[in-house]
């Protein structure tokens, strides 16, 4: 098992003409996913030619789920038509929507969030994320499918690179499922979600949870993982010497409290029994000591 | 970005949120002009991008024309947190019978947006926040439909505004919404937010973040960019479009991917407690799928900082090949010696990840000077913290 993505999940590929699309529709079919159609408004009609497949391009996501069943939207579409896109997806029902894309006005992500929020039908992973893989069975992002195979562990991180070098470190023993929320102010899954999804994934033996400064996603996760999480649970968070953040308004720091820093996500996180690895390795220490 | 309280209240003039639009100066000279020319009581305002400038002495109030040259001369050049006093503002100054607070913000807990308002405006809203929570109301506003008349009044009574200018700072209010979502702010804030002895609604100060994200549908906004306090590293790294914050350190850090380089950044340090302390020197992110090129002028960057004794490579390739990144390492160095002031300083590379056995092996035949290879994340950073504390 795995939580949210598996060898069932049928892909379509927003933006998947375009260069970024095309080259991650590639990595991501030779790492074994469904990839049933594409989406670009005007090119609806052509195909693909991508790692010896014909896939076919659809001009509206509906058109493409009429026409494929796909049950998972990556969306690659430039920052400036992500907010389109991401609505297109919700009206369209599609379950699941990967959003990749950096740099998306927060406008525009609180506007899509609601929106599929409201519609109760369509989850959301990221923006700015590097997607989500259940190793050997499917991935839908960016994530590089050579790291490590299926296993026992679950991963959820706010981070691109700090999940390739966590799933490196633990690589002997594999995941049922990685999965990179993205770093953005405004995102769709939480820590929290997907710690949930793991602890009711009975092939998930423990998780790794890794956070980097700024809101207090870490510190909700750590209130929740007290409450609900039974299986051992280890944590990391970048960001103990990172400079104030120049974008950190002075009303904005009432909200948030005294969270935002490392030092407080890592206080609130042992407070609930989370052990709080220093390093990257050291996590993965961590995370070997609890599952013996 | 944040902007100077005179860009603010110049964004507040356009969009119909009252305000008083003063002059901008940069001498004492010009101060004592500008009040002159508004003939009037005025304000000499300190323009840094921090709180507490009136604590600090960087707000005065001036009678005349020579008491503005005066007050000038002590406000300019004044440091307030770190900030070097460069500009003033000068406005005519307010009779004011009541101060408020008002703000729209991004809510990252809520995953939506706030609007927090008080009648106990002028202060430090933390501190209203932290001793007197019941005096400043807090306002979830729905992304979809944003701030009518409605929402505007709702805001303005649960702020405890009293009732003869309640309808007033409800139109403020709703202004204050539509600039916020028509410039892409990520916070826009008014404190305080005045009603005059004649019971006029006046911003008397004003606080604007806009998302630099938005940047691609707000040509304007480069207006905004402050050159002139900015690190000269910091402004070169920005010009070849590379993530760098300068830091106090002396171990160079180039890495890909946010969450990455920000762990390097922590595993130095924790690495550099054995050495004396030895720090981080900057956060430098080359980002996904980095060429050659990147890797090279990033490294050009980071030796150009006098204050770097080591540097510390730390990629691990995702789609980023580490083979372009050690060709980068090399091609960087060519570069570099052929430059006058080229001042050799060791090299620890840590490359894991998509073609780092390629990468390694180029690094190995190429040799180049001062380039150490380093098996781990955590080996690699303890290394460079050694090189930087001169331990050979």
């Amino acid at each position: 098992m795995a939580i949210l993505l598996n060898e069932n999940s049928k892909v379509i590929v927003q933006g998947m003409t375009g260069s970024e699309g095309k080259k991650h529709t590639e990595r991501m079919i030779k790492s074994g996913t469904k990839i049933v159609g594409g989406v670009t408004p005007g090119k609806g009609g052509q195909s693909l030619e991508v790692a010896g497949q014909n896939v076919p391009v659809f001009n509206s996501v509906q058109e493409a789920m009429a026409a494929t069943g796909a049950n998972v939207s990556v969306v690659f579409v430039p920052p400036k038509f992500a907010k389109a896109a991401v609505v297109e997806s919700v009206d369209a029902v599609m379950p699941l929507v990967v959003v990749i894309t950096e740099g998306i006005p927060v406008h525009d992500t609180a506007h899509f969030f609601t929106y599929a929020q409201k519609s109760g039908r369509t989850r959301i992973i990221g923006p700015n994320c590097p997607g989500i893989i259940s190793p050997g069975l499917s991935n839908a992002g960016i994530i590089p499918a050579d790291i490590t195979t299926k296993g026992s562990i679950g991963l959820v991180s706010k981070s691109g690179t700090l999940t390739y070098q966590m799933m490196y470190e633990l690589r002997d023993l594999g995941f049922t499922t990685a999965i990179g929320i993205g770093g953005d102010p405004i995102i769709g899954t939480t820590h929290i979600d997907a710690l949930r999804e793991f602890e009711n994934d009975p092939d998930t033996k423990a998780i790794v949870m890794i956070g980097e400064i700024g809101g207090d996603a870490e510190e909700k996760a750590a209130e929740f993982i007290k409450a609900n999480i039974k299986k051992p649970v280890v944590a990391y968070v970048a960001g103990f010497t990172a400079p104030e953040g120049k974008t950190m308004g002075h009303a904005g720091a009432i909200v948030s409290g005294s969270s935002g820093t490392a030092e407080a996500k890592k206080v609130a996180l042992e407070k609930a029994g989370v052990k709080v690895g220093k390093t990257p390795s050291e996590t993965a220490l961590l995370l070997r000591a609890a599952i013996k | 970005m944040d902007l100077y309280e005179y860009q603010a209240k110049e964004l507040f003039a356009t969009h119909g949120v009252t305000t008083q639009v003063g002059k901008v100066v940069s001498t004492p000279a010009d101060a004592q002009k500008a009040a002159a020319e508004f003939n009037c009581a005025v304000v000499v305002k300190a323009q840094v991008k921090t709180g507490g400038r009136g604590k600090a002495g960087g707000v005065k109030l001036a009678n005349n024309a020579a008491e503005a040259l005066e007050k000038a001369k002590n406000i300019l050049g004044l440091d307030i947190k770190g900030h070097i006093v460069k500009k003033i503002l000068i406005t005519p100054a307010e009779d004011i019978k009541e101060e408020y607070y008002v703000s729209f913000l991004l809510d990252r807990t809520n995953r939506t947006f706030l609007s927090m308002a008080s009648v106990a405006g002028g202060m430090d809203i933390e501190e209203v926040a932290a001793s007197t929570p019941e005096k400043l109301a807090m306002i979830k506003i729905d992304p979809l439909t944003g701030v009518d008349n409605n929402k505007a009044l709702e805001i303005s009574v649960a702020a405890g505004i009293p009732t003869e200018v309640q309808k007033d700072v409800a139109v403020l209010i709703e202004k204050m919404w539509k600039l916020f979502v028509a410039t892409d702010a990520t916070l826009v804030e008014v404190n305080p937010l005045v009603r005059t002895n004649d019971d006029r609604i006046v911003a008397l100060d004003g606080k604007v973040t806009l998302d630099e994200n938005a940047n691609f549908r707000h040509a304007e906004n480069e207006n905004f960019v402050d050159t002139e306090n900015v690190d000269p590293l910091e402004t070169a790294a920005k010009a070849k479009d590379l993530n760098y914050v300068k830091l106090d350190g002396s171990v160079g850090i180039i890495g890909n991917g946010a969450g990455l380089v920000m762990s390097t950044l922590d595993v130095v340090a924790y690495a550099g407690e054995k050495f004396g302390g030895i720090k981080p020197a900057n956060f430098l992110d080359i980002g996904g799928g980095a060429s050659a090129q990147v890797m090279a002028d990033g490294l050009g960057i980071i030796l150009s900082d006098p204050a770097v004794k080591s540097v510390f490579v730390n990629v691990f390739g995702g789609i980023t090949a580490c083979d372009e990144v050690a060709n980068g390492i090399i091609q960087a160095i060519e570069i570099l010696k052929s430059g006058s002031n080229y001042v050799q300083r060791p090299i620890v590379v840590r490359l894991d990840g998509n073609n780092a056995e390629e990468g390694i092996r180029i690094l190995k035949e190429a040799k180049p000077e001062n380039v150490e290879i380093v098996d781990t994340m955590d080996n690699a950073a303890a290394r460079a913290a050694q090189l930087a504390a001169g331990v050979k």
